[in-house]
C-alpha cells in the first residue's frame, strides 16, 4: 500500500517537469525533494566557502608585510568579522545540512525528508539571511567590525548601525538551522526502515543525530544574545553595560554557551563522514563502533559544559577557571578514543588510497594535531600566553579547515558518483588534495609559531619580527585558496558526466556492505525508497 | 594530461622536503619559533608547563601516527594485503580510556599549581592600576598617585610605508610603565569604553581590562629590561595600535622616575594658571590633537563618518567655544566620543580646542585659556 502511494506521488511530480527558465527556476524554488534540497545547501555552502575564502585572501593580501597596504583599519575589521561569520554560519553549517539531506533518507532505507515543505523553507531563509549580512559592508558606517564573536560592549553602544541588520540575518539562520535539525531528528525516529534498529544506524547517522539536539539546544541561546545586544541598542536596556548594572562579561558567557557546542555541531558531522569513509577502504568493519556513538555523546555533553575555557583572560573566580580546566581536558578522553578507533580500523586492512580516503587520513592526521593544540589551550597558565593570539587562530582552523572542510570534500568525492552517476578523474581529484594538503599546512602551521612568537589576533598591521611567516601564511593561503577552483571545475565537470565514467550502484569496491546508499543506482531514483529496505545485520554484530 | 599531472606530483613532493628543510632550526635561527621564557619566576613556571605539555602531545602524536603509517604501508591493498575481520575488543577500548585519563591527571596537577600561584597577589609593595581606553593605556601608580597615558610613539607615515619602519615598529609607546625589579607589583585592570586586554609576554600576563570591572594580577621582574606587549582583545578600529612597554629599572632608578614624573606634573600644574598666546595654544594643540585624537578625527580633521565626524567645518568647532570645550570635556553620549576630562589636562584641551578652531581651513580665529577650561570643569557635565 505504502509503495503504491509514494510510486504515485513520484509519477504525479513528474508531471511538473516543464521546460524554460521559468519552471526550471521553479522547480529549484518550490522543490521538497531531499536531493533538490540537498543539492541546493551544498551548491550555496560552497559559493559562500569561495565568498568567504575570497575575503580571507584579502585579509591575507593585507598582511603579506608590515604597514599599511591595501584596506584601512575599519575594512580589515569587518574583512575578519564577514570571514568568521559566513564561513561559520553559511558554509560550514549549511553544507553539512546539505550532506544530512542527501544522506539521512538514504542510509535510513526512507523515501525522502519527514518535512518536505519545511525542508524547503529551511534552505531558502538562507540566501535571504546571508544577502542581507553581506549588504551591510554597503551600508553607511559600514558593515559588522567586531569579530563574528561580537563581544558587548563593542557590538553594543560603539558599534555601526548596520549592526542591527547581522542581528536579523542571525535570527533567520538560527530559524533555518533549528528548522533543519527538527526535520533531522523527525527524519530519524519516524522513517528508517522498521528492520533497522538505533544501533544499527550507521555512524554518519549517529552523528548528525546528536549535532540536530544540539543545534536546537544552543541556536536559541544565540537568538537571545542577539535580541539581548538589540534590547540594549535600542530600547534602553543594560544587559551588557555597567553603567546601567549589566555586565559585560555576561554577555561572552551566553556566547560561548552557544559557541562552544555550537564548535562541536561543525565537527560531529565530520567524524560521522570519516567513519563512514575509513571502512570503506580499509574494506573493514568500523572499529569499535558502539564506543564510536558513546564518544561522540560524551563529547556533546561535555560541549555544554565547557563554555569559558574560550574567557580565561577575563577574571573569573579560581575555582570556576579549574572547574573549566579540568573539564575541557576531559575532552581529550572521548576524543581520543576516536582517533584511536580510526586508527584500529586501518590495522590489517586492505588499504586503498582513493581521494575520499585521501581526506579522510588527511583528517585523522591534521585534526589530531588540531587536538593537541587544543589541549594545550586548555591548560590555563599557559593558555594566558596563547589566548587571542595566531596560536588560537592556527588551532581552530587546523580543527576546522583540515577538520570540517576536509570531511565535506571526503563527503563530496565519496558520495559524488552517487549523485551525479558518474565518476571524476581520480588524478585530477588526487592534485586537488595534495594542493589543498600543502596550501592548508603552509598557511596554518607558521601560525603557531606567530602565536608563541606574540602576535595577537585581528590585527591589521604588525611588528617586524612578525614579518617572514606572515609572509610564508599568505602564499599558502593564496595556494590553498586557487586549489578550490580546481574544486569547482571537477564537481561541475562530473555533474555534467565529462569525464566520461559511468559510476555502479556499488561505485566503491565493497562499499555494499555499508550502508543502503550503495544498493541503489547512481544516480538514484528521485524517492530513493519506495519501500523499506530489508536491514540485514552484519555477521560479525 | 594524466601523465603531466603525475609528473607534477613528484616534483611537488621535491617542493615539500625543500619547504621542511627551509623550517629547520639552523635555516631560521634568527626566528623566534617558541614561546618566551620571559623575566619572570610565573614567566619561566608557564615556559616549563608549555614545553612539558608539548613533549607530552609529540611523543602520543609520534605513537598514533607511528602506528597509523605503519598500517599505511604495510596494510595496503596493493601489497596484498588482506583485510582482517576484527571489530572490537572492549580490554582495549577501557584501556586507552583509562591511560589518556592519567596522563590528563598528570598535566592537570603541575597547571594548578601554577595557577594557584598566579592567583596570589597578596603582599604586594606597589600597585598600579591600568585603564584600557580606545586606543591607549592609561597608568595610575596608587602609591605615590603619579598618572599618564601612554599613548603609540610610531608615525603614520611608517605605516604608510613612506619612511622605513624602525626597530620597534607599533611596539613603541611615549610613556614607558616603569617598575622596579624584585619587587612584587599588583596591577588593578580596568577599561573606559570597550573591553581590552594588557599583554605581556615576558611577564606571563594578560588580563582583559573590562569596563566597570576589576581584575587583578602581579609579577616580580627579575632582570632590568624593556619588555613589549600589545592589547590582545579586538577593541575597535586602532586595537593593533595600543602597544605597552614595561621598562623595568633598579630601586634607585624607580625613586628617581617618580620623583620627575610627580615633577613633571606641578609643572604641568603651574602651566595651566599661566596666560597663552594663541600660537602658543595652536603649537601645542597640533601636539595633543596628533597623541590624542588623530585616530578617530584624523589628521586631516575629516574624521571617518558616520562613526567619527569630520571637524574640519564640523557644527561644534564652528560653533561656540565653550559648548566646544564641554563636548571634549564630557564627551556624547551614546556615540563613540568619550569624556576626556580625566584624560587630558585644562591645558592641552584648551591648546587642542584653538587648534581644532583654527585649523584645516577652520578659521575662527578664537582661543580659550586652560583657566577659563577649569572654571566649565568644575561646573561639572550638564
Amino acid at each position: 500500500m505504502m509503495s503504491e502511494n509514494t510510486t504515485h506521488t513520484a509519477d504525479h511530480h513528474d508531471h511538473h517537469h516543464g521546460h524554460g527558465p521559468i519552471a526550471w527556476m521553479s522547480r529549484w524554488l518550490f522543490t521538497t525533494n531531499h536531493k533538490d534540497i540537498g543539492t541546493l545547501y551544498l551548491w550555496f555552502s560552497f559559493a559562500m566557502f569561495l565568498f568567504a575564502g575570497s575575503l580571507a585572501m584579502l585579509i591575507r593580501a593585507e598582511l603579506f608585510q608590515p604597514g599599511q597596504q591595501l584596506v584601512d583599519h575599519n575594512l580589515f575589521n569587518e574583512l575578519t568579522t564577514m570571514h568568521g561569520l559566513i564561513m561559520v554560519f553559511g558554509a560550514v553549517m549549511p553544507a553539512f545540512v546539505g550532506l544530512a539531506n542527501w544522506m539521512l533518507p538514504m542510509m535510513l532505507g526512507a523515501p525522502d525528508m519527514a518535512l518536505p515543505r519545511m525542508n524547503n523553507w529551511s534552505f531558502w531563509l538562507l540566501p535571504f539571511a546571508f544577502t542581507i549580512l553581506i549588504s551591510t559592508t554597503f551600508m553607511e558606517g559600514g558593515g559588522p567590525n567586531f569579530g563574528w564573536t561580537f563581544y558587548a560592549p563593542l557590538s553594543t553602544t560603539f558599534a555601526p548601525k548596520s549592526t542591527d541588520f547581522f542581528i536579523f540575518a542571525v535570527h533567520l539562520m538560527g530559524i533555518s538551522s533549528v528548522m533543519g535539525a527538527i526535520n533531522i531528528i523527525v527524519t530519524i525516529f519516524n522513517l528508517r526502515t522498521p528492520s533497522m534498529r538505533m544501533i544499527d544506524m550507521p555512524i554518519f547517522v549517529w552523528s548528525w543525530l546528536i549535532t540536530a539536539f544540539l543545534l536546537i539546544a544552543v541556536m536559541p541561546v544565540l537568538a537571545g544574545a542577539v535580541t539581548m545586544v538589540l534590547m540594549d541598542r535600542h530600547f534602553g536596556t543594560s544587559f551588557f553595560s555597567a553603567h546601567g548594572g549589566g555586565d559585560p562579561v555576561l554577555f561572552q558567557h551566553i556566547f560561548w554557551f552557544f559557541g562552544h557546542p555550537e564548535v562541536y555541531i561543525m565537527i560531529l558531522p565530520a567524524f560521522g563522514i570519516v567513519s563512514e569513509i575509513i571502512p570503506t577502504f580499509a574494506r573493514k568493519p568500523l572499529f569499535g563502533r558502539v564506543s564510536m556513538i558513546y564518544a561522540i555523546s560524551a563529547i556533546a555533553f561535555l560541549s555544554f559544559i565547557v563554555w569559558a575555557h574560550h574567557m580565561f583572560a577575563v577574571g573569573m573566580p579560581v575555582a570556576a577557571t579549574q572547574f573549566f580546566m579540568y573539564s575541557t581536558m576531559i575532552i581529550a578522553v572521548p576524543t581520543g578514543v576516536k582517533i584511536f578507533n580510526w586508527v584500529s580500523t586501518l590495522w590489517k586492512g586492505s588499504i586503498t588510497f582513493e581521494p575520499p580516503m585521501l581526506f579522510a587520513l588527511a583528517f585523522v592526521v591534521l585534526f589530531t594535531i588540531g587536538g593537541f593544540s587544543g589541549l594545550m589551550l586548555a591548560i590555563v597558565p599557559v593558555d594566558f600566553q596563547y589566548h587571542d593570539t595566531y596560536f588560537v587562530v592556527a588551532h581552530f582552523h587546523y580543527v576546522l579547515v583540515s577538520g570540517a572542510v576536509f570531511a565535506i570534500m571526503a563527503a563530496a568525492y565519496y558520495w559524488l558518483p552517487k549523485w551525479t552517476g558518474y565518476m571524476y578523474s581520480h588524478t585530477l581529484a588526487k592534485f586537488h588534495f595534495w594542493l589543498s594538503m600543502i596550501g592548508m599546512n603552509l598557511t596554518f602551521f607558521p601560525m603557531h609559531f606567530l602565536g608563541l612568537a606574540g602576535m595577537p589576533r585581528r590585527i591589521p598591521d604588525y611588528a617586524l619580527q612578525f614579518a617572514d611567516f606572515n609572509k610564508i601564511v599568505s602564499i599558502g593561503g593564496f595556494l590553498f585558496g586557487a586549489s578550490q577552483l580546481l574544486f569547482l571545475y571537477i564537481v561541475i565537470q562530473t555533474a555534467r558526466g565529462r569525464f566520461g565514467i559511468k559510476a555502479t550502484p556499488e561505485v566503491w569496491e565493497g562499499a555494499a556492505p555499508h550502508g543502503f546508499e550503495w544498493t541503489l543506482d547512481s544516480p538514484p531514483p528521485h524517492h530513493s525508497f519506495t519501500t523499506p529496505p530489508v536491514f540485514v545485520r552484519p555477521a560479525h554484530h | 594530461m594524466q601523465r603531466t599531472i603525475t609528473r607534477l606530483l613528484s616534483k611537488l613532493k621535491y617542493a615539500c622536503a625543500g619547504f621542511l628543510l627551509l623550517l629547520s632550526p639552523t635555516a631560521f635561527a634568527d626566528y623566534k619559533l617558541n614561546l618566551t621564557q620571559g623575566v619572570t619566576k610565573i614567566s619561566h613556571d608557564v615556559y616549563d608547563l608549555h614545553m612539558v605539555i608539548f613533549y607530552i602531545c609529540v611523543v602520543i602524536g609520534i605513537l598514533v601516527f607511528g602506528v597509523m603509517f605503519y598500517a599505511l604501508l604495510k596494510h595496503r591493498k596493493s601489497r596484498g594485503h588482506e583485510a582482517v575481520f576484527f571489530h572490537e575488543n572492549t580490554k582495549i577500548e577501557i584501556l586507552w580510556t583509562l591511560i589518556p585519563l592519567v596522563i590528563l591527571i598528570g598535566m592537570a596537577i603541575p597547571a594548578t599549581i601554577v595557577l594557584l600561584e598566579m592567583e596570589d597577589t597578596g603582599n604586594s609593595e606597589i600597585s598600579i592600576k591600568v585603564t584600557g581606553y580606545q586606543w591607549k593605556w592609561q597608568y595610575h601608580y596608587l602609591d605615590d598617585d603619579v598618572t599618564f597615558f601612554s599613548n603609540l610613539k610610531t608615525s603614520t607615515e611608517e605605516q604608510q610605508n613612506l619612511v622605513p619602519k624602525g626597530e620597534h615598529y607599533l611596539r613603541e609607546v611615549d610613556n614607558h610603565v616603569v617598575v622596579p625589579v624584585g619587587k612584587k607589583i599588583r596591577f588593578l585592570f580596568t577599561a573606559n569604553d570597550v573591553i581590552h586586554s594588557w599583554w605581556v609576554p615576558d611577564l606571563a600576563i594578560k588580563k582583559d581590562t573590562i569596563p566597570g570591572f576589576i581584575n587583578e594580577n602581579w609579577t616580580v621582574i627579575d632582570k632590568p629590561g624593556i619588555y613589549r606587549g600589545q592589547c590582545a582583545e579586538l577593541c575597535g578600529l586602532n586595537h593593533g595600535f595600543m602597544p605597552i612597554v614595561v621598562e623595568a629599572v633598579s630601586q634607585e632608578d624607580y625613586q628617581k622616575w617618580i620623583t620627575d614624573k610627580k615633577t613633571q606634573a606641578a609643572a604641568e600644574k603651574e602651566l595651566a594658571s599661566k596666560v597663552w598666546t594663541k600660537d602658543e595654544l595652536v603649537t601645542k594643540g597640533e601636539e595633543v590633537y596628533t597623541r590624542v585624537c588623530v585616530a578617530c578625527h584624523q589628521a586631516n580633521g575629516q574624521g571617518l563618518p558616520p562613526m567619527f565626524p569630520a571637524l574640519k567645518d564640523g557644527p561644534i568647532v564652528m560653533g561656540d567655544i565653550n559648548k566646544h570645550v564641554e563636548t571634549v570635556l564630557w564627551g556624547v553620549k551614546g556615540t563613540a566620543m568619550q569624556s576626556f576630562a580625566a584624560q587630558m589636562s585644562e591645558t592641552d584641551i584648551a591648546a587642542v580646542v584653538t587648534y581644532e578652531r583654527n585649523s584645516w581651513g577652520n578659521n575662527k580665529g578664537d582661543s580659550i585659556q586652560p583657566l577659563d577650561v577649569k572654571k566649565l570643569k568644575d561646573l561639572g557635565p550638564k
